[in-house]
């Protein structure tokens, strides 16, 4: 006779525990079948002392187990104690190997015979469990395996792994510090992979401490007789034919897929053939087996947090509860101030009816939008943002309306009713605001950080149009007609088209029949002009200006070459509806006359003196194109005291975030290595606990909530960022002055520090008064730092 | 125009310093006091005061260098108020003197106060002069990459040393390991390095070899040599060749060593002037110290 259970809970990763344990907490009959001998297989498997993230960040938990971020260990310790207090009935080393319906009940069988009846199922299986394998002779053989527990255990073995996504290339990059390891790529790229471990991988293989294989799959793994050097070799089908390597182990980081031949025996269907792809499930996470429920990463969900949250739901609705999302708090708690609030549902829907960009998107998606924005609800008048001030936030209108001061002088404003958007222009050119915004009447707004509008804008197009073609407007209303109304610009809108460039990609080359103008919202470019045979840089346009007016106010031919100084985007206006535009507008015509004469005159200077023209274009190589800060130092006031660097260590905790003597240097100019505060920092990329931020002075500065895992580092083309654990307390300078003690003002190289290592990196002494340490102790005034508009000046003035 | 110490805030120390001169010299020749110009006049009380002020200020800017929280001015500005001011100090301290000098704990406060000053002369020399000299030495590479580099001809040198003969090795050897870059103050400041020798050694080995023609010519100084020329003018051309290749990675060694020695140099200049103006500083204020005192109680 089997034994009977109300709910069986199958698999106990983070979604099947918490079920289980709520289960228990509540009193229902239940069972929580364990292939295993422990819980939790796949976070169990994780690389010894992993960080596990607990993201989404502000989801609440809704599990009897505790959850927080922390490493494997505390993680795995904290379920363990929670199943235990619960008194959770766990039955391990219970593999299912079918679950058939029979009437109102199923019934499970358990490998080796065993059968459990149930009324209800909760599939929490993961995918982790189904590794995807080989797939080609000897993928079974003892010295090929499909995880790596923990690097340090392997020494002076030659080592292939197979995979070219996140997890081989992490498992690659740790081994090769003991091992010889090659890796095989079944594509001609790391494509699939993280920006940064894209970069270590291809560094890796630079320096040739990886040997890589492109365009290679695995043809057979063979294993050789017991007694010989190595236990066998692999066999690679490579563009230039077959290729043998002798090797110890094989590691095959190839993914998860659904185990879909399990889960289709249970009846389950999924919607497509596609083997990535999991199976529908209803609201209530039913599939379409009635009284089967599929909870986690099988059901789409595969944040920790997120399944065991659904744990916890899914025990609620089996047994006929509902229960309202675990986020509905908090969003009602975020829209509670706008006027006539009823629920978080007509709130949303209120939202979605008012701002057509948001129209769009799923309610789910506006739910977790609105999890990382803010309602606000500002008194007529309020400041929402200043101009230059280095905020990146974006605002939707959703009622009331705005006032932009498009002329601080005569304070002349335009007004943005509900439904609009702003906020659009320093998001997408990682720039300072170029207006000040003041509340309207009745306003409220929704604010939106950076990252969830990239994500947005990034995965559902209808918005990034939307936002693309009121950024077009809106620069050349602000560049060229602040007064002039929209209507008589609609022919230069509607011909004017995004264009991206590459580093060192040209937009117009000197001669060229000049039929554009382009106006910079990405990225910045260098004007030259061949002189003798050679290109000389005569200026320097960072984002927000625009180029190639020149050629449509004058003569028809370009007069220089313009190209871009790092990744650019530009609004490329047509040059005869541009033409036509300042046929009707007189005072633009002549205000762009004036300026092309500033600049005529401003390139002839440069042209006087090249040697300017070389500064720039040492600069331009060294990244300062996407650069707003950058510290320059001249050799020839440069002491080599290096009072900058101990400076940056005292005022940062005993670490310095500068290093003086390393990077190059042209003529007196000399470029440290030191964070330039980037437009579009290339640290906030893929940080996973978003801990890298824009103060409103532009400095770009890593929060306390950092969790050191590197991303940073290994995305910053600059090298300025570093792990350091904290500094050991020194000493006081009077105590070293006067008696010698401690090491002294600066790093103290020998110090081991205490602590996690955290990324560090320049914060422009943010929270210091006068400015800059480094630039402020400089004892001979050696130490600068600049930002683009100052570039062209500056390298007049060293040439 | 980038501001530095000397120009800093449009000379702004320099004119204040000017001014306290001015205003020294013009009051000290319209005193004249009872007994002629000297330190116990009102003017000399003043004169020393201010003297002793500004000496107890500017040895302050050695803690103000590195009280790096501190956000009263920058420490270029300090740095400039301190040499124009320390300047102004030879005048100043001169006028307090009355122009009495002789061989006591007074004068000796004066010669010290006048060995600082001149010392820090020198330091402004050589931030002056040598950021430029130091930068166009390097040749836009690091000290580490030379020293690299150095590393990595050694190991090609004796590698190819190897294949010639135990001799030369030895004699490479004797190169690698007596390349002491930095070292001693002395050989810090005079720029020395001892790749020269080896050079030398291997150089006058091969142009031996090329006049003899392999014929043995006894010299009793150069029996090593002689064995080696010997043995060579048999091998014929291959290791002639070896030899030229040898020579030229010892010479490539030879040039980066004494750039690197001259970096050292430049380095060590500009800091071996802090070790007498530091040091100095607090005999001086140890005599200044005395001065006052005895001058209290002495009267």
């Amino acid at each position: 006779m089997a034994e009977f259970f109300k709910v069986a809970v199958v698999g106990s990763g983070p979604a099947g525990l918490s079920a289980a344990a709520h289960a228990a907490e509540k009193g229902v009959s239940h069972v929580l079948l364990e292939a295993e001998a422990h819980l939790s297989n796949t976070i169990f498997r994780y690389q010894k002392g992993k960080h596990v993230m607990a993201e989404p960040d502000v989801l609440p938990l809704r599990s009897p187990l505790k959850f927080d971020a922390g490493s494997r260990e505390e993680v795995l310790g904290a379920w363990d104690k929670g199943i235990k207090e619960t008194k959770t009935n766990v039955f391990y080393k219970n593999e299912v190997t079918g679950i058939q319906k029979e009437g109102d009940r199923f019934r499970i069988s358990i490998k080796g015979g065993a059968e459990i009846e149930a009324e209800a199922v909760v599939l929490g299986i993961g995918l982790q469990g189904n590794l995807r394998k080989l797939g080609t002779e000897g993928e079974d053989l003892p010295f090929v395996q499909y995880q790596l527990d923990d690097p340090d255990e392997y020494e002076g073995e030659t080592i292939v792994v197979v995979g070219a996504g996140d997890a081989a290339i992490e498992n690659a990059v740790s081994l090769s510090g003991h091992n010889t390891v090659i890796i095989v790529n079944r594509r001609d790229e790391f494509a699939r992979a993280k920006d940064g471990n894209n970069q270590a991988i291809l560094k890796a293989i630079d320096d040739g401490r990886i040997e890589c294989y492109y365009n290679s799959n695995v043809d057979r793994v063979e294993a050789y007789p017991d007694g010989s050097e190595k236990p066998g070799k692999i066999v690679l089908n490579t563009d230039e034919g077959q290729a043998e390597i002798d090797c110890d182990r094989i590691i095959a980081r190839l993914g998860a897929i659904p185990p879909r031949r399990f889960v289709e025996s249970t009846g389950i269907e999924f919607p497509n053939k596609d083997p990535s792809s999991v199976p529908a499930i209803s609201p209530k996470y039913e599939s379409n087996v009635p009284g089967m429920y599929i909870i986690g990463a099988l059901g789409g969900y595969p944040l920790i947090k997120q399944a065991m949250n659904q744990g916890y739901e899914v025990i609620e609705f089996i047994e006929g509860n509902d229960v309202e999302p675990a986020d509905e708090p908090l969003l009602r708690d975020k829209f509670k101030e706008m006027p006539g609030f009823t629920t978080v549902h007509d709130a949303l829907v209120k939202v979605q009816n008012n701002v057509p960009l948001l129209a769009p998107i799923t309610e789910l998606q506006l739910r977790e939008f609105m999890l990382d924005s803010d309602v606000r609800t500002p008194a007529k008048g309020d400041v929402i943002f200043a101009r230059n001030d280095y905020t990146n936030t974006f605002f939707s209108i959703v009622e009331g309306s705005v006032d932009i001061v498009v002329d601080e002088a005569s304070g002349k404003t335009i007004t943005l009713g509900a439904g609009e958007f702003f906020g659009e222009m320093s998001l997408i050119s990682g720039r300072r605001r170029s207006a000040t915004v003041l509340a309207g009447q009745g306003c409220v707004l929704i604010e939106t950080p950076r990252r969830s509008m990239n994500k947005l804008i990034n995965s559902v197009d209808a918005v990034k149009r939307v936002i693309d073609e009121a950024f077009i407007l809106r620069a050349i209303q602000q560049r060229f007609a602040p007064d002039t109304p929209a209507e008589r610009l609609q022919g230069v809108v509607s011909t004017a088209k995004l264009e991206s460039f590459r580093a060192g990609d040209i937009l117009f080359e000197e001669g060229d029949d000049g039929d554009c103008l382009h106006l910079v919202r990405v990225g910045s470019l260098t004007i030259s002009r061949n002189i003798g045979g050679r290109d000389v840089v005569l200026s320097y346009v960072p984002a927000g200006n625009y180029v190639g007016e020149m050629a449509l106010l004058g003569d028809n031919k370009r007069s220089a070459t313009a190209k871009a100084a790092v990744n650019t985007e530009t609004i490329r206006l047509d040059g005869e509806a541009f033409k036509e535009l300042l046929r009707h507008e007189g005072e633009l015509r002549l205000r762009l006359q004036a300026e092309y004469r500033q600049r005529a005159a401003a390139n002839l200077r440069m042209e006087a003196t090249p040697e300017g023209g070389d500064v720039i274009s040492f600069l331009v190589s060294q990244g300062v194109g996407e650069a707003t800060d950058i510290l320059l130092i001249d050799e020839a006031l440069c002491v080599r005291c290096d009072n900058c660097e101990k400076a940056c260590a005292e005022t940062h905790g005993g670490t310095s975030r500068l290093n003086r003597e390393a990077g190059p240097t042209y003529a007196t100019v000399h470029v440290p290595t030191s964070c330039r505060h980037c437009e579009h920092p290339h640290c906030m990329k893929e940080c996973p606990p978003d801990a890298i931020h824009r103060a409103p002075n532009g400095e770009v500065f890593i929060a306390d909530n950092c969790i050191g895992c590197g991303n940073c580092e290994r995305n910053c083309p600059y090298g300025v960022i570093h792990m350091a654990k904290k500094a050991p307390k020194k000493p006081g300078l009077l105590q070293w002055l006067l008696f010698g003690r401690g090491p002294g003002p600066g790093e103290d190289k020998s110090a081991t520090g205490s602590g996690e290592k955290k990324a560090v990196k320049c914060d422009m002494c943010k929270g210091i008064a006068g400015g800059p340490a480094c630039v402020r102790t400089c004892p001979t005034g050696a130490a600068i730092r600049i930002s683009p508009e100052d570039l062209s000046s500056y390298a007049t003035s060293k040439a | 125009m980038q501001e530095s110490f000397i120009n800093y805030a449009r000379f702004r120390y320099l004119w204040l310093a000017l001014i306290l001169l001015l205003g020294s010299i013009v009051a000290y020749f319209w005193h004249e006091p009872f007994e002629g110009p000297n330190g116990g006049s009102w003017l000399g009380y003043t004169l020393g005061t201010i003297g002793a002020l500004l000496i107890i200020w500017l040895t302050f800017f050695g803690y103000r260098k590195r009280t790096y929280n501190n956000t009263m001015g920058n420490v270029r500005g300090w740095l400039s108020a301190h040499v124009y001011l320390g300047t102004s100090l030879i005048v100043i301290a001169t006028l307090h003197t009355g122009f009495q000098f002789g061989w006591n704990i007074h004068t000796v406060a004066y010669v010290l106060m006048m060995i600082v000053i001149l010392s820090g002369f020198f330091g402004v020399y050589t931030y002056l002069r040598y950021p430029t000299l130091m930068t166009r030495n390097r040749q836009d590479t690091s000290r580490q990459a030379m020293l690299d580099e150095i590393a990595e001809l050694d190991e090609e040198c004796l590698k190819l040393a190897d294949q010639l003969s135990p001799k030369i090795h030895q004699i490479v050897v004797r190169s690698v390991q007596n390349t002491r870059l930095g070292g001693g103050v002395w050989s810090q400041l005079t720029s020395h390095d001892a790749t020269a020798t080896a050079l030398e050694q291997t150089k006058n080995m091969l142009e031996e070899m090329e006049a003899s023609g392999g014929e043995r010519q006894a010299t009793a100084e150069m029996p090593t040599m002689f064995a080696m020329v010997d043995f060579l003018a048999g091998a014929g051309g291959e290791e002639s060749e070896k030899l030229r290749n040898l020579l030229d990675l010892l010479g490539r060694k030879k040039a980066l060593a004494s750039r690197v020695a001259k970096d050292i140099q430049y380095q060590a200049l500009m800091e071996i002037w802090l070790y007498f103006h530091v040091p100095i500083t607090f005999a001086l204020l140890g005599a200044l110290t005395a001065h006052v005192v005895s001058v209290f109680f002495y009267w």
